[in-house]
């Protein structure tokens, strides 16, 4: 016999679909079944039960390979990497409860280290953009139920975000968008003939890395201004276009993702969108939103923000708040150089920094929590394997329009293994009892000396 | 050996999120994400018949990868790797005070590489990082 779960949250990428059923096998402890998930996070929910699952700690040795070790080795050593540094990075968050999060960040206090999310290599530049210039933004229930104008900018949801657009964005009716994708009009820019472009109204197939050419272009064009007859390898009779089909909604919105982010210009192109949608403001309704990544990144940045006011690296190693990206940020530090030790939490970057950020983790002191293998537990030092949050744990995360939402826990997690929070708490004791000894070490020496 | 330069960039795909989910350390996440999307015109400009083993170099490192027609194209000129380790061992590093490192945009040099293999996430991460290990 099974049971089935309903109202499950799948805890893969910022869509947070909040209507997901889950079968489990009668004691409670095994996913036999996934429904309403997209293949993605079906594979998410299937992989728990997974026969080959990692459940204790492992640490590696001179030849590179990995014995494993008890939680009690595996906190012991953790807490002396973090205590014993000078200026530890942990990096990671996004896939881990806001709980979670807070609990790292008593740690990171206490080590002075630099606390960084996955933001940095996906919506950082958004981040800064929306410190410079502000946000005007809404929530995905809005545009399901109002948005008649769906702008998709250097992203393609139909493979990162799989039912945005059925949940969402284009499909579904809402209350007043009645005629679901029929009432909508689709634009989508992006240098490919992605899934998401072969279904738009207008494909804007722009130049690579020309995003900032092109928002301007449409910036002019809404004004009814002059333009040159190509920008961004574009005619211009086609962004005049796109320009009155945005101006003609009720309601707009631009969603973005990496293609700009990632591309040069960076925040600067993000700015120059916030500014189009500003513009269109003056005509009709509009918003723009980050298409974002993790499940909980965009809570990882809250957490962040309400304890020391800045979204994502944050330096904590002089003992007061500091945020300076390019400086603080992950692969400077590393590339640079300038941190000691690397603890890595819900996140890859093995997988996902540049390679030679990650050849530095892979020469120092480095613990990585993760439920799977990864390439960062296979270069890491310590690899301790945790609870999934979402599948064997709750907690609150948040999802991409800054909506939190508390997952849910549908599976005992396999026996003995710890979550994050739990693993987070016994380092912070032990980092605790460490820093005490180092102070009263430290005081001792001075009094020798002053002696 | 014919040579092409290209314009490279990264991102998602629905194979390279659900392989990543089944396991990094399986066969499954190399084939989603051990590949390079090339336009057919380029393909041809190459001379070789896909899919066929490639070396991509760019000014920050090099790496082989299996060569396929463009799945979302045409858009000759671009090449694509989905985000994983592969694309990262050739992507700019470099983050112009932003943080963000240049992940679309690097410019790569493509040529036949039907001698080599297509490593797996972890050998490639861990042949390329760890001291000692010969590549
Ligand atoms: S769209 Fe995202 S949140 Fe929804 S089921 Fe797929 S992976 Fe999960």
């Amino acid at each position: 016999m099974t049971k089935l779960v309903t109202d499950v949250i799948c805890p893969f990428c910022g869509t947070l679909c909040d209507d997901l059923e889950i079968e489990v096998s009668d004691d409670g402890k095994k996913v036999t079944g996934v429904y309403n998930a997209c293949a993605i996070g079906a594979e998410k929910f299937l992989h728990s039960a997974a026969a080959d699952r990692v459940t204790r700690p492992r640490m590696q040795q001179a030849d590179g390979s990995y014995k494993e070790v008890s939680y009690d080795e595996a906190v012991e050593y953790a807490a002396r990497v973090l205590a014993n540094a000078k200026k530890p990075l942990m990096y990671g968050w996004s896939s881990t409860s806001c709980e979670a999060q807070s609990k790292g960040h008593e740690i990171a206090e206490l080590v002075g280290a630099v606390v960084d999310n996955t933001a940095t290599v996906c919506h950082g530049s958004t981040l800064i953009a929306l410190q410079d210039v502000g946000i005007p933004s809404c929530t995905l229930g809005e545009i399901k139920n109002r948005a008649d104008r769906i702008l998709f900018w250097g992203c393609n949801p139909a493979h990162a975000h799989p039912r945005h657009m059925s949940r969402y964005s284009i499909f579904p009716r809402g209350f007043f968008t009645g005629k679901g994708h029929k009432g909508r009009k689709m634009i989508v820019v992006d240098p490919r003939v992605t899934d998401t472009a072969k279904l738009a109204d207008v494909h804007l197939q722009v130049e690579q890395g020309r995003d900032y050419e092109l928002l301007s272009a449409l910036r002019v064009a809404i004004r009814g201004n002059k333009l040159p007859d190509v920008v961004a390898g574009i005619r211009k009779e086609r962004i005049y276009e796109a320009a009155d089909l945005l101006k003609s909604g009720r309601f707009g919105i631009i969603f973005f993702g990496m293609g700009v982010t990632q591309s040069l210009g960076k925040n600067h192109n993000i700015d120059e969108a916030i500014m189009l949608t500003k513009d269109l403001n003056d005509y009709t309704k509009f918003s723009i939103m980050a298409m974002r990544g993790h499940y909980n990144v965009t809570g990882s940045g809250e957490v962040l923000g309400w304890q020391y006011g800045y979204p994502f690296c944050v330096d904590l190693s002089r003992g007061f708040a500091r945020y300076n990206p390019g400086e603080t940020s992950s692969n400077d530090l590393l590339v640079r150089g300038e941190v000691d030790a690397v603890f890595v939490i819900g996140s890859d970057p093995g997988a996902h920094f540049p390679i030679s950020s990650v050849r530095k983790i892979a020469e120092l002191p480095s613990v990585a929590v993760d439920p799977h293998i990864t390439p960062t537990t296979e270069i890491s030092k310590l690899h301790v394997p945790v609870a999934f949050v979402g599948v064997e744990v709750a907690g609150c995360c948040y999802r991409m329009d800054n909506v939190p939402i508390e997952s849910r826990k549908v599976v005992e997690p396999p026996e003995g293994m710890l979550t994050d929070e739990e693993f987070l708490e016994r380092v912070l004791q032990r980092v605790k009892e460490l820093k005490a000894e180092q102070g009263a070490a430290a005081a001792a020496a001075k009094g020798k000396v002053t002696a | 050996m014919p040579k092409i330069k290209l314009n490279l960039i990264s991102g998602r795909t629905i194979q390279q999120g659900v392989s990543m989910e089944g396991g990094k350390e399986k066969p499954a996440y190399r084939e989603a994400c051990g590949i390079i999307e090339m336009d057919p015109a380029d393909v041809k400009r190459l001379g070789i018949w896909v899919p066929a083993n490639v070396r991509v170099t760019s000014p920050y490192g090099s790496v082989v990868v299996k060569a396929i027609n463009a799945t979302m194209g045409p858009h000759p000129g671009v090449a694509f790797i989905p985000m994983g380790p592969w694309a990262n061992q050739v992507v700019d590093p470099n983050t112009y005070s932003t943080g963000m490192p240049t992940f679309k945009g690097t410019p790569v040099e493509v040529e036949p590489a039907e001698m080599e293999k297509v490593l797996g996430s972890i050998e490639l991460v861990q042949s390329t990082t760890r001291k000692g290990v010969v590549k």
